[in-house]
């Protein structure tokens, strides 16, 4: 046993599936530890907050120190941000029309741009074919940009709540800065927020959890029904084996993924749990294991050390569980571990057909991969609802069928390089 | 030819037993859901009625016509009857719509998109595992990995992957559907264009994926086989590599024929998915509209269709296989 155990760790391939699932079995452990938010709860109002860090605009202004930090790109940056694209194309348009060449407006180089539309726009100016409403628009282009443009500071006020007068608290120039530490509510949203308004990470890791819970489930009954009916139908043989074989190679033949569905929506939505999810995939898919179990079981029946078994008078559990069991072990490991990765698959098929858990109670990774394509995150461009899903459900599979992979090679000589 | 013909009879045995038993599931299931859903599409129906009598003869006019409320052994054989002629009933969430209408306008697309997509992805697969197996070194090295990370990928997230960098970002292709909005299905040279730039983007997410699995299996087997005693035996006569790896190829490719008819069902289960994905007007888009829809009679017939579109390419496979290997005729014979 162990000798077999630092064989199939010296796999290069079992090493780096085990280190990638080991990784993602632990950040489901530990991350609940550190941030205890429950998953589901619904932070944003709104849909789809890009990542990034979230700092409470009411308590920036209000920081008890404000700094003074005199930077010399500071405008700039101000007004690159601040010009919108339309503003920057319409500038494009006016210049054109001017008869600056076309070669010369650059709209990505603010600097550039606004140097140029200070020296050449001209309020006045009559541009030969341009309806007087246009020429309204670019005065008012003009002085959204003079807008941006100016060094004055913000004048704060507050209402006074007796007389209803506005009065004025405080100033806040261009050059004062907050310290991010001294602000008391700072939310880093690391992969934003998704339709809901929940925080991705959150509810990623919480539905990783739960994900994988469901393919260990889901798993373990299909390996277990599986074991069980390819030893029984493989040992005794016989009439058990013909019918045990009849229905085999009837779900065989019958899609898994069919049955899948008509099950799930026979269950209907409301007793349709994660629990009772997994414990459905695991009924659906256990047909592959019987077969090949069986097969094994009926080439080791007449083995030697079997048949001597039986004169000792040992009984058939004893048989199966000394002398079969250890020989097909590696084979239902190896089994066991593609039926947890294919579970896992099989749920997030079904969640996005809208056949997966119910939504109000835990996360999966199929049911966030079906609120991001219902509510068209791929579309959008909101990318942090749908990928990190994918690359985890990826990442999962891939790291489990690696130490498929390595456990194959360890135990199949043939096939090692 | 008579151990063929054995061989033949046995396979369509055993298509009729699953053909029935199949049928079965696809009644029953389906009509376990709880709730009911005329009640449904009464309260749709009676909206703004507070006429109680005229809601129950409203309810009972459609459970009438729909057969819900005759004991479920006279729905089956009335169903096994209705299906026999054709007729699937009707659709509850697109009623007046019949079942067999919207089928029939969804089933080609499914059919013309997967079976060719899986074809290919089998054949391309096939041929770069046997290379990997046969070359080994670098080639191995890049493609396996690859191969194994491709085919680990859902379906689906494929589907998602290929649609935004080549639809959305790159827009190299259209984002949705199975030909453009504006146009109506008809014979014209727009309308063709149309569903070609439309197809290929469900059709390479689906080849991709098939290429990745069958790569692995093909390298595996004709890693294995090359092993084999008759190989090195050949070696040694001296006998042409060429001609050995004609052999080997043919060796192989059985287990992957079989291997095909087995792993369809779980290729076209995911195949449904990724149409979602794309709102291909195909039979997954028709079975997500019914599920959502509470719509059994869809459902049933939907899956109904899927299961014998398997059993129908299991069969045919399985007869071709017969002709193929040698080997079934003599243990027929025996």
């Amino acid at each position: 046993m162990k000798h077999t155990l630092q064989q199939v760790f010296r796999s290069g391939k079992f090493q780096l599936g085990f280190v990638i699932f080991t990784t993602i079995i632990l950040t489901v452990i530990i991350y609940p530890m550190i941030i205890t938010d429950p998953p589901l709860s619904i932070i944003g109002q709104g849909t789809f907050f890009p990542p990034g860090i979230y700092v409470s605009t009411y308590d920036a202004v209000n920081s008890p120190t404000t700094y003074t930090l005199n930077l010399r790109d500071a405008a700039a940056k101000r007004i690159a941000n601040r010009l919108s694209k339309e503003d920057r194309l319409a500038m494009q348009e006016w210049l054109l029309a001017d008869g600056v060449p076309a070669s010369e407006i650059d709209i990505n180089d603010t600097g550039k741009l606004l140097a140029l539309w200070e020296t050449k726009y001209d309020p006045k100016a009559k541009v030969e074919g341009m309806t007087f409403a246009r020429q309204r628009y670019f005065q008012r282009v003009n002085a959204s940009i003079q807008g941006i443009m100016s060094t004055e500071g913000f004048t704060l006020g507050v209402k006074n709540p007796e007389s209803g007068v506005l009065e004025e608290t405080g100033t806040i120039n261009q050059s004062d800065f907050v310290n991010i530490n001294q602000v008391p509510n700072v939310r880093f949203l690391v992969l934003g927020t998704d339709n809901f308004g929940r925080d991705v990470l959150t509810e990623l890791i919480s539905a990783t959890r739960v994900s994988l819970m469901i393919g260990f489930i889901a798993g373990l009954i299909a390996t277990l029904i599986g074991l069980t009916l390819g030893l029984l139908a493989g040992y005794i043989g016989g009439l058990v084996d013909d019918i045990i074989m009849f229905v085999t190679n009837l779900f065989t033949v019958i899609p898994s993924f069919v049955l899948l569905i008509l099950i799930s929506f026979s269950i209907g939505q409301e007793q349709r749990g994660a629990v009772t999810v997994a414990i459905v995939i695991g009924f659906t898919s256990w047909v592959w294991t019987a077969r090949a179990v069986r097969a094994q079981v009926v080439s080791l029946r007449n083995r030697d050390h079997v048949n001597l078994s039986k004169l000792s008078g040992h009984s058939i559990v004893h048989i199966i569980l000394t002398d079969i069991l250890p020989y097909i072990a590696s084979y239902v490991v190896m089994a066991l571990i593609l039926q947890i990765s294919s579970g896992i698959l099989a749920e997030a098929s079904l969640s996005i057909l809208g056949l997966g858990p119910k939504t109000t109670e835990v996360p999966t990774l199929g049911l966030m991969m079906n609120w991001a394509m219902i509510y068209q995150a791929h579309v959008q461009g909101s990318w942090w609802a749908y990928f990190p899903v994918l690359l985890t459900i990826a990442l999962i599979t891939f790291s489990m069928n690696l130490m498929n992979t390595g456990l194959d090679q360890v135990f199949n000589p043939a096939l090692r390089d | 030819m008579k151990g063929y013909r054995k061989y033949f009879l046995n396979k369509l045995g055993w298509f009729l037993v699953t053909f029935v038993f199949a049928f079965i599931l696809n009644f029953t299931l389906p009509r376990l859901m709880p709730g009911d859903p005329v009640a449904a599409i009464v309260s749709r129906l009676a909206q703004g009625m507070s006429n109680a009598t005229g809601v129950q003869a409203i309810y009972q006019q459609y459970a009438d016509l729909f057969g819900t409320n005759k004991p479920i052994i006279e729905q089956f054989f009335l169903y096994v009857r209705n299906v026999a002629q054709g007729n699937f009933g009707f659709s509850f969430s697109q009623y007046p719509r019949p079942v067999a209408d919207v089928l029939a306008s969804s089933i080609w697309w499914t059919v013309c998109l997967q079976f060719p997509a899986i074809i290919v992805g089998w054949l391309i697969g096939n041929t770069l595992g046997a290379l990997a197996a046969y070359l080994r070194g670098g080639f191995d090295k890049v493609l396996m990995p690859i191969s194994i990370f491709v085919s680990n990928l859902p379906q689906f997230g494929m589907a998602i992957i290929l649609l935004v960098v080549f639809s959305i970002t790159l827009k190299w292709f259209p984002v949705a559907g199975g030909y453009g909005f504006d146009l109506m299905p008809s014979f014209s040279w727009e309308f063709i264009w149309s569903v070609i730039k439309h197809y290929q983007l469900p059709f390479f997410s689906i080849v991709l994926i098939a290429i990745g699995g069958q790569a692995i299996g093909m390298r595996s087997m004709s890693i294995y086989e090359l092993n084999a005693d008759y190989v090195k035996y050949a070696r040694f006569l001296g006998i042409k590599d060429r001609k050995i790896i004609g052999y080997v190829f043919r060796n192989v490719m059985l287990p992957q024929i079989t291997g095909l008819a087995l792993s369809l069902g779980t290729m076209i289960g995911g195949a449904l998915v990724a149409e979602i994905v794309f709102s291909y007007p195909g039979l997954g888009y028709t079975l997500l509209n019914g599920i959502s829809g509470q719509d059994y009679p869809l459902i049933s017939a939907s899956t109904m269709i899927v299961t014998v579109m398997v059993l129908v390419a299991n069969f045919v496979i399985e007869i071709l296989y017969g002709l193929i290997d040698p080997r079934i005729k003599a243990a027929q014979a025996d």
